[in-house]
């Protein structure tokens, strides 16, 4: 079984490492992306140094590492070979064989996510490194720190696929589930902090947020990175994570499982 | 122009076949520009003004820009899916048409659920107006109309351009993206506030500084020169490098063979 899986995430990764040229026009986004906002917040910083809530060199440490990992955090990034498979019912060839659904969905979405991080990751950060002051990319100052963030982000990156299973598995009811799509992309990532960093939240909505599962995604590692996150909080954080991730596995099970009961495979 | 209207009740009678993907689609870009309006509001909790401008002034940038882009994007939608035509052969079928070939792409497509948007961003203004102290005079008005109708030209323009591209590349340039998408998600905050060189990117090479910020410092009157109000009109002048690019492509159009 594992083996399979193995293979599966093999063969998607390799797969997904074929499209350098879109990740190469992509990355001249990403780059100008991450420049306007880094300016929007250092106008904001310039005219309010004494509110802002994290160190100006924080939020553009934050800001590249988001740019440079977005394919892993990003709830909107969805795979949409499993749409158009559910839609058209291509689905039935996959539900005869004999590895389970929700593995092999979750195998490919993660390998696809990585294999995007991959593209994107170094060209962004070696950029990031070299650039002047206040544009800088700066690493966090203990060795350890860089441990737990790179496992921070695979949980992160596990609660964000294990988040989008029951919207793969919500297209089974709908059959055209853009709606759905949508509305989980914008608000998921708007409450993971993919628009602004939960720190900038209002305290209340901050505090609500943080013990979400959408505080448990990007959030995570890229303020361990920064070097915001530390000490009993950083902890915590992953504590979450870690509840955050079983339990959305275990509520994407039972949808999945459920809905294979009762599925009524599109003809044709 | 009786063409073009048949077009119109066409194209919204052939997407109202389909409410619930309609609505649905609707929301999802209404929802996209609410993130941003939130983003705004909770920087604004927190902080009072961004490079002298307040939360009421940022507020009348982000609506104008949400609603020159909505209006370019609906009327250019045609040049946006332009990379399509080319690929899938329909511009073959346009080109043999006794039309006019650009009015044909512009006529192609129109996308109703873009208009979403505009409601947002109207609701946005009548809130923001009144607080940021700009009265209903007839100047204003005038100023406020010139930017949006301006502005929609100038992303319309833009997607003229991306379309043109596609004639070299048969594939849509994703960079472009950043100044449509970009002008507008961007545009929320005057542009002044990126620091100069932006400004000035956005002043000379593509003219979406002078739709925003400079009529925006008549609009709120910080300067009483009614010039800068008047420096959208300039900006439409951009659809004149678009129109030859436009041309040029055309020239240089080979059929895919699809």
């Amino acid at each position: 079984m594992v083996t399979a899986y193995r293979a599966l995430f093999r063969i998607r990764f390799t797969n997904s490492l074929q499209y350098r040229a879109a990740a190469i026009a992509g990355l001249f986004t990403n780059f100008a992306w991450g420049f306007m906002y880094i300016l929007a917040f250092l106008a904001f910083y310039r005219s309010n140094p004494g509110t802002f809530p994290m160190t100006m060199q924080q939020t553009v440490t934050y800001i590249w590492m988001q740019q440079a990992f977005m394919a892993l955090f990003f709830i909107w990034i969805f795979d949409n070979s499993i749409f158009d498979s559910i839609e058209s019912g291509q689905i039935a060839y996959e539900l005869v064989r004999p590895i389970d659904l929700y593995g092999r969905w979750f195998t490919q979405t993660s390998a696809n996510r990585l294999a995007g991080a991959a593209l994107r990751c170094v060209p962004i950060l070696t950029v990031a490194f070299l650039l002047p002051a206040p544009f800088r990319l700066v690493l966090p100052g203990e060795a350890g720190l860089l441990g737990l963030f790179f496992l921070s982000v695979l949980l992160s990156m596990g609660v964000v696929v294990s988040f989008t299973m029951p919207v793969y598995i919500s297209t089974f009811y709908t059959l055209n589930s853009l709606g759905v799509r949508v509305a989980a992309g914008v608000v998921g990532d708007f409450l993971a902090g993919g628009y602004i960093p939960i720190p900038f939240f209002p305290d209340a909505l901050r505090a609500a947020v943080e013990l979400s599962p959408f505080g448990a995604m990007q959030n995570m590692p890229l303020l361990i990175f920064s070097g915001y996150l530390y000490g009993g909080a950083l902890a915590r954080g992953l504590v979450l994570q870690v509840f955050w991730l079983v339990m959305l596995l275990c509520v994407g099970r039972i949808l999945m499982k459920r809905s294979l009961n009762r599925i009524v495979v599109q003809g044709g | 122009m009786n063409l073009y209207a048949k077009y119109f009740s066409m194209h919204i009678k052939s997407q109202m076949q389909y409410k619930v993907s309609f609505f649905f689609t609707t929301l999802g870009q209404f929802l996209v520009s609410f993130a941003m309006f939130l983003s705004i509001s909770f920087l604004f909790a927190r902080f009072d003004s961004v490079g002298g401008f307040t939360y009421e002034e940022v507020l009348i940038c982000f609506a104008v820009m949400l609603m020159a882009f909505s209006l370019g994007e609906f009327f250019g939608r045609g040049f946006d899916l332009f990379p399509r035509l080319l690929g899938d052969g329909g511009f073959d079928r346009a080109l043999v048409r006794p039309r006019n070939v650009i009015f044909q792409v512009l006529a192609s497509q129109m996308n109703f659920t873009r208009l979403g948007r505009l409601l947002q961003a109207a609701i946005v203004l009548v809130y923001a107006l009144p607080r940021s102290g700009v009265v209903w005079t007839l100047d204003n008005i005038f100023t406020l109309s010139l930017m949006i109708i301006c502005g929609s030209i100038v992303f319309f323009g833009l997607f003229v351009m991306y379309a043109s591209i596609a004639f070299f590349t048969v594939q849509g340039l994703e960079a472009m993206n950043l100044l449509t998408n970009g002008g507008q998600e961007h545009g929320r905050l005057p542009f002044g506030v990126y620091g100069d060189g932006v400004l000035k990117f956005l002043t000379f090479v593509v003219p979406l500084a002078l739709v925003q910020y400079y009529p925006l410092q008549y609009l709120v009157g910080r300067t009483n020169n009614f010039l800068y109000a008047l420096l959208p009109l300039l900006a439409t002048a951009f659809l004149l490098p678009c129109y030859v690019l436009f041309r040029v492509g055309l020239r240089f159009y080979k059929s895919t063979g699809s």
